[in-house]
């Protein structure tokens, strides 16, 4: 029979590990552009100013037949974003307005949180990549997320 | 709760839900997520609902729990139908 663990491993192993690197979490979503086209369709401007802002309108509108696809993809981002960041674990409501998809000049995306989604998401950093294929858009949200403490929270003592 | 709006309810899910069970299988307690409702059918099912009621939700009912059910969404109707 093996002995006892020490007093001393046993309290280092039930102590958070403040060497642990930062949380990291992923989201994911994928949409069907001929849903979003028929959404576009049927509800229009309502639709658009719902979900996304004026940006993100302007620049999905700026060529007519990428459009659906490009809300495709930004809804896509959005829902990503919510599940990285787990919003919808807690029952409150949540504008899809203040999780904006920019483009840099370069053609590359980064995801915007405004200030009333930002202080749900707590300090983190978030990186997106969206991607579309004939009737189907995604996106793929990363959260890394500041370590909580970086201090030992229980002092430990050897007994003999 | 008025059995004109629930049955208007079941009927703009029936448009555009996207359920994967048919409506009139639900009770209006069941939980629509569970039966297949996607956030963004969830997003038309509101926009029809402010098209079939004249009403408009606020950004502060925008949350899962209003719209999770048939009973939820006719009560946040009735709610905005009042004012």
């Amino acid at each position: 029979m093996n002995a006892p663990a020490p007093i001393a491993d046993l309290l280092v192993a039930q102590t958070p590990d403040w060497h642990a690197p930062p949380e990291i979490r992923v989201g994911i979503d994928l949409v069907q552009v001929s849903r979003i086209a028929e959404s576009l369709e049927q509800f229009g401007e309502r639709f658009m100013a719902r979900l996304f802002t004026p940006g993100e309108i302007a620049y999905a509108n700026r060529e007519p037949t990428l459009a659906a696809e490009r809300f495709a993809a930004r809804f896509a981002a959005k829902e990503a974003a919510i599940k990285a960041l787990r919003l919808s674990d807690v029952d409150e409501a949540i504008d899809w307005r203040h999780i904006e998809v920019l483009r840099t000049t370069s053609g590359a995306c980064d995801l915007v949180l405004h200030p009333q989604v930002a202080r749900r998401a707590g300090r983190c950093s978030l990186s997106v990549s969206l991607s579309h294929e004939g009737d189907f858009a995604t996106a793929v949200v990363v959260a890394q997320f500041a370590p909580l403490s970086t201090t030992p929270t229980i002092d430990l003592k050897v007994t003999p | 709760m008025s059995d004109t709006v629930a049955s208007k309810i079941r009927r703009i899910l029936k448009d555009h839900g996207r359920l994967s069970k048919d409506v009139e299988t639900l009770t209006d307690a069941s939980d629509l997520y569970q039966a297949g409702m996607t956030s963004h059918a969830s997003v038309n099912v509101m926009l029809a609902l402010e098209g079939e009621f004249d009403v408009e939700f606020p950004d502060a009912m925008l949350k899962r729990s209003v719209f999770e059910s048939i009973a939820a969404m006719a009560t946040a109707i009735e709610e905005l139908t009042k004012k």
